[in-house]
């Protein structure tokens, strides 16, 4: 049977590791290789690389930063932030990277997904989403929707229906951020990630939010997700991923003790 | 020196990272004098069995695979390379290479888990694998590892013999073959972690004979 996957997020701005707080106010907290290193050695289940700038500043991958990390860790690890198509798809793919993440490209473009799986195969493409509850109406009937640009853009788009259709174009997971719980340390949106995870039948990883191993329980189980981002509690120490799998395993939730 | 056969088909570079790693000559090629001149083949690929088949047989690799399997040269597949030495498989209705009879099947829609949970397709992420029988290749390797899985499609042989491992995501599944020479794995050992790197390296020393009897 599966595990459920504990996955570090790392958020980077200009070759440094940064984690913000509501998208704003980001602060330089360490060098990107030296943490995916020590999350591999931790016993990490696979690490996400997200780009902050460069979906809104039009920069390019730090290709060399993947190509680094992908010297010094054995398992899969995503880098997201700033793919455009798939010349970009191909440069993270060729540096390293097991899987790509789309998130405002695939919006302006949704035909980006499926030329994307047809090239490299569903497994590398995930979809990221960042999602903000603005209550149901006539255009967002489940209550969410779907924001682009790092937090700043409304779409008008309905996060579901946007899920579905990833599901659909061929995306092979989906990453799903609650813009709303994003660095609060309060917990998962578990609404929100139940709600997609239930009706679709890829993998969903839950993120924004998490602040205790209890959270990291509730996304799995409530929140019906396959695996969860964390960042905050153990990039400043206050959680090891040891501890919060060690806790997650006593719960007796299946997560890989043995690395 | 290890032979990876480059088809065009996937994420080549992570097997060639881990070798290097590892401290272990290989090289990337598309040539078949060079896969025939290698000890060692490793015959990775992720992505569609019918263009990996295609691409495969315009480059002649085909052949390449099939004098090194004649040869008795150990060979490691992984992931998509573990289909295509089957027979046929149901993604794209593809007549593969059949060094293993059999075919190779998508998950049923509908799987549930032990506590009628529903199970999703791909299988991706860390699952187990139960060991039938020792093998050179798993020596080491503790039986609670986990690999790393990403596949809709696993391999059916119809010999018995030839599975090693199996597991479980709603239905069992061979997840590791042997025949002879050649061992194919639908993980990626170059994705797990200590345990699939202790799989690579326990390949370069492997004699390429099933059972250290």
């Amino acid at each position: 049977m599966l595990s459920k996957r504990i996955i570090p997020c790392l958020d980077v701005r200009a070759g440094m590791l940064t984690k913000g707080i509501k998208f704003k106010g980001n602060v330089d907290i360490g060098n990107p290789v030296e943490m995916a290193s020590y999350y591999y050695e931790e016993g990490a289940d696979e690490i996400v690389f997200y780009d902050i700038t460069a979906s809104s500043e039009r920069r390019d991958i730090m290709t060399d930063t993947v190509k680094r990390v992908a010297e010094r860790i054995f398992i899969p690890f995503s880098v997201g932030g700033g793919i455009r198509g798939v010349d970009d798809m191909r440069r993270v793919l060729l540096a390293g990277a097991e899987k790509v993440s789309v998130n405002s490209a695939a919006v302006r473009n949704p035909d980006i997904i499926s030329e994307g799986a047809s090239y490299f195969g569903s497994q590398c493409i995930v979809l990221g989403m960042d999602v903000k509850k603005v209550g149901s109406t006539a255009t967002i009937p489940s209550g969410y929707e779907v924001i682009i640009n790092g937090g700043r853009t409304r779409t008008g788009i309905d996060a579901l229906e946007w899920a579905k259709r990833g599901e659909s174009l061929g995306t092979g997971e989906i990453c799903l951020n609650s813009i709303d719980a994003d660095g609060t340390k309060d917990g998962y949106e578990l609404e929100l990630n139940s709600l997609i995870s239930s009706n679709v039948n890829i993998p969903v990883i839950a993120s924004g939010g998490a602040g205790t191993p209890e959270h990291v329980y509730e996304a799995l189980t409530v929140g019906d997700a396959d695996g969860a981002l964390i960042a905050s509690m153990t990039h400043y120490g206050v959680y090891s991923i040891r501890e919060i799998k060690t806790y997650l395993h006593e719960k007796g939730i299946k997560v890989r003790m043995d690395w | 020196m290890i032979a990876i056969i480059d088809y065009r088909a996937g994420n080549l570079t992570s097997v060639k990272r881990a070798l290097d790693f590892l401290g272990e000559d290989s090289v990337v090629t598309s040539d078949y004098s060079k896969v025939i001149e290698a000890e060692r083949v490793i015959f990775p690929g992720v992505g569609a069995a019918g263009k990996a088949i295609a691409d495969l047989k315009r480059q002649e690799l085909d052949k390449a695979i099939y004098d090194a399997f004649n040869n008795e040269k150990p060979i490691l597949g992984i992931c998509l390379g573990t289909q295509i030495i089957m027979e046929m498989s149901q993604e794209n209705d593809t007549r593969c290479l059949g060094l293993i009879k059999g075919e190779v099947r998508r998950f049923p829609e509908g799987l549930t888990d032990a506590n009628g949970k529903r199970l999703k397709v791909p299988h991706m992420g860390w699952n187990s694998v139960k060991l039938r029988r020792k093998h050179p290749l798993f020596e080491g390797v503790g039986t609670d590892s986990e690999f790393y899985f990403d596949h809709s499609y696993y391999p059916e042989p119809v010999l018995d013999e030839r599975i090693l491992g199996e597991t479980y995501h709603g239905i069992w599944f061979a997840s590791v073959l042997v025949s002879g020479s050649l061992a194919a794995m639908q993980f990626h050992p170059e994705k797990s972690g200590s345990p699939g790197l202790k799989i690579l390296a326990n390949f370069f020393r492997w004699s390429g004979r099933d059972c250290a009897e």
